[in-house]
């Protein structure tokens, strides 16, 4: 029989501390009515500065491994797709595996900006499917405001830090990983860019000076591209699935704008009941966005078998990537 | 159907104001309401209903509906 791969446990950490839009007000020339008509978004979870990406990355794997009912010899793999690693080497998987007690297991990141964590359900659904790892903990998470530009009236408004993540396994009932598209280009990469940190413009005090340590990202094209490629990337993987989007339950997509969101559930001819929303409340956080509503609404009761579900995102690169997952009956 | 007349059918899909409303003269953001990203959203519509590219900068000089028909006519497009 053909090896499949299925997430049977999922999970999420945020931090305790919510920034509000009123907050923002005293912050930057801004204004609830702006931010909330331009956004969605009203809260966002912001950590301290004892807290990093392993942290929140730890709690919600091991709320995972929970809900799967994993113990940590179970566990073969971890990955982690951020953009905001503790540290640019060593790997913040290799952290948070020491800190789950996983046994020498092999651990790493990778960075698909927002799309990472469904760029990662894919790669699980590869290694599963290979006969490579039989038990698979993918993670997304992120801490966007350690690099957040605060004087920034047009980008500081929208991030936000968590972590959510699934464990997958070649063993069901649970969702299965089903048809996906992916893609990138990096003809548009600098519509989204952290400038500074890495090889291209190492760390200096003119670059610290010159806030190149911060996401800068031109909204507009942003936009743009991000409605037409989430577009693409649900219908593609519908097709390659063989599911019609009239049979789709629930549209969970990476939470960047509610505006990108209604776009995207309009080219599904989703109604709002069918489509997962909790941008108000956290904000954009990258590649922890989508495990965290997914877990939202596992936990919630929303997605009780059987149901369809969409998973799409795109982000820094640019990156695009959607997904099935259908919990049968 | 007239150019005038799909563009308008356009503006009044993507902004719901009338189809009266929407005159040459008719300025997005200060007559039609449409804010910054209603703006993006009309230019994908206008690309992909007519089957162009309108760049960044262009999109930031079609304040009017009218700014939008020469546009049109500039760039190729039949009445």
């Amino acid at each position: 029989m053909k090896r499949q791969a299925f997430i049977t446990g999922t999970g999420h950490a945020v931090p305790e501390a919510i920034l509000t839009n009123a907050d923002l007000e005293k912050m930057v020339d801004t204004s609830d009515e702006w931010i909330t008509t331009r956004t969605g978004i009203k809260t966002r979870h912001i950590t301290d500065s004892n807290t990093a990406t392993s942290d929140l990355a730890t709690t919600a794997a091991a709320r995972a491994m929970e809900a799967a009912g994993w113990k940590p010899e179970d566990v073969q793999a971890l990955f982690i797709a951020t953009v905001t690693p503790d540290h640019a080497f060593p790997a913040t998987a290799c952290l948070v595996a020491d800190r789950l007690g996983l046994s020498r297991v092999p651990a790493w990141d990778f960075a698909a900006g927002c799309s990472g964590f469904v760029y990662g359900l894919i790669q699980a659904r590869a290694f599963v499917e290979s006969g490579i790892f039989d038990r698979i903990l993918v993670i997304g998470a992120e801490c966007l405001t350690k690099i957040t530009n605060w004087k920034d009236r047009a980008s500081c408004v929208l991030f936000g830090d968590g972590a959510g993540a699934a464990a997958i396994s070649s063993q069901g009932p649970g969702g299965l990983l089903g048809g996906y598209h992916w893609g990138s280009d990096g003809a548009i990469s600098d519509l989204l860019v952290q400038a500074a940190g890495g090889s291209r413009n190492p760390a200096t005090h003119e670059t610290v000076e010159a806030g190149m340590h911060y996401i800068a990202m031109n909204g507009s094209e942003t936009f743009k591209h991000a409605v037409r490629a989430m577009r693409e990337s649900c219908l593609l993987a519908l097709e390659m699935d063989g599911t019609d989007k009239s049979d789709v339950d629930l549209l969970i997509s990476h939470q960047a704008n509610y505006r990108i969101i209604d776009a995207t559930a309009r080219a599904l001819e989703l109604p709002p009941e069918k489509v997962y929303v909790n941008i108000d409340r956290y904000g954009n956080t990258s590649s922890a966005s989508i495990p965290i509503a997914l877990d939202e609404a596992m936990r919630r009761g929303i997605i009780t078998p059987p149901k369809t579900v969409v998973l799409a995102a795109f982000g820094a690169g640019l990156t695009w990537a959607g997904i099935i997952v259908k919990w049968n009956g | 159907m007239s150019l005038e007349n799909r563009v308008t059918e356009i503006i009044v899909n993507k902004l719901g104001v009338r189809a009266e409303e929407v005159s040459a003269e008719a300025n997005f953001q200060t007559d039609l309401g449409a804010d910054s990203l209603d703006l993006v959203e009309l230019m994908m519509d206008f690309e992909d209903s007519f089957k162009l590219k309108i760049s960044d900068e262009d999109s930031s000089s079609l304040k009017s509906v009218g700014d939008v028909i020469k546009y049109l006519k500039a760039h190729g497009v039949e009445e």
